[in-house]
């Protein structure tokens, strides 16, 4: 054997598949029109290694139930749109895989923290309210429109200070887990949060007060308990715990 | 009031009160067992001792705005609502003045040694 071969049949091996190749996929049905509480509809379903939740879904919609409600585009954890509870956890349907579940049953609902529409979508118009409410975007007086021969230059340095938090889709999972969102319905979120510190730090912005006096009210940024579990969801990588953090440090005075 | 200005003050008592509470506990310790540092005669000395009383009088501001502000955050995270809201914060400041107050009133009398 080849050591190529080898060692893919080595990594092969090493991967965690479940021993059943069926999965029970239970999907929550709710139509706050005419349902009062939530129900389960089970389905069991064949499933392939690299079979998605999102897959699965839509295999459900497709043959066995039409009227199963979810909203999805890109398929590949770029539009933020599939964000739903994947056994108990907010996850992204599009970037995770059955066989990654390590579980027979597989329990998708609608994510916390937010009305939900039907099914599994829910209304993400309060998330796109407040990061309306940061000013998501570089405040200048002067143009590089105006004036082409303007570059607003950065060091690599300068962008390693917010570039993680510009990798933000906007799936509203960190605010799903968010446990202070849980009970306070005018918390801002860790994803305003996160925006809020992603312009901050960018040295081209000049609306750092501004963005600072909108967060530093009774429901902004004093209310995160820092338990974390924004960061831990986050299916891009970006830790909105941290960058809390940094704000409150812009607004304690111990940065600049 | 900005957020900032009463969560620095917030940080600040906490601080403030674990040094002092630190003292006075260490007062107890390190002056006689602590036992007889209860007892009703030593414990009326300590108020008529007026440096020590300045900082009991201390440890009871920081603690009452430090414990008020922590129940108006818990309180405002429970439920929202502009008159719910209002009624908090404004109860918990008169809370915090009535406390205040009536701690210091027993730390005067008993510092003039009106028992």
């Amino acid at each position: 054997m080849s050591e190529l071969s080898q060692t893919m049949a080595e990594e092969e091996s090493s991967t965690e598949v479940s021993s059943s190749k069926t999965i029970t996929l239970r999907i929550a049905k709710f139509n706050p029109e005419h349902d009062s509480t939530q129900q389960f509809a089970d389905f069991k379903l064949p499933y392939e290694r690299w079979t998605t939740v999102l897959d699965a879904i839509l295999d459900v919609k497709k043959h066995l139930d039409h009227s199963v409600a979810v909203r999805y585009s890109c398929r590949q954890a770029s539009c933020g749109s599939c964000g739903m509870k994947i056994n108990g956890r907010p996850r992204l349907a599009c970037f995770t895989k059955i066989s990654e579940l390590n579980s027979d049953v597989v329990t998708v609902e609608p994510m916390n923290n937010y009305p939900i529409v039907r099914d599994l979508v829910v209304n993400l118009e309060r998330m796109f309210t407040t990061h309306k409410k940061m000013q998501p975007y570089v405040i200048r007086e002067d143009t590089e429109i105006t004036a082409p021969t303007k570059e607003f230059k950065q060091t690599p340095e300068e962008l390693e200070e917010y570039i993680q938090f510009a990798n933000c889709i906007k799936c509203g999972l960190c605010n799903s887990a968010c446990p202070t969102m849980a009970t306070d319905s005018s918390f801002l979120g860790p994803q305003a949060l996160g925006q809020a510190y992603r312009y901050v730090a960018d040295n081209r912005d000049k609306g750092k007060s501004s963005r600072l006096k909108i967060i530093d009210e009774s429901h902004g940024i004093w209310r995160c308990h820092f338990a974390g579990s924004c960061s831990q969801v986050c299916p891009k990588g970006v830790d909105p715990a941290m960058g809390i953090q940094l704000l409150r440090g812009y607004l304690l005075g111990f940065r600049k | 009031m900005r957020e900032s200005t009463i969560m620095k003050i917030h940080y600040g008592t906490a601080l403030g009160a674990v040094v002092l509470v630190a003292v006075h506990v260490l007062f107890r310790i390190t002056m006689m067992n602590y036992e007889d540092s209860l007892a009703y005669e030593n414990v009326l000395a300590n108020y008529k001792y007026i440096p020590y009383a300045i900082m009991l009088e201390l440890i009871l501001v920081l603690l009452s705005v430090h414990g008020f502000n922590g129940l108006r955050v818990i309180l405002l995270e429970l439920k929202q609502g502009r008159s719910y809201e209002k009624a908090v914060s404004y109860g918990c400041i008169a809370g915090m003045i009535g406390l205040v107050a009536y701690g210091s009133r027993t730390i005067l009398m008993a510092s003039m040694g009106m028992t």
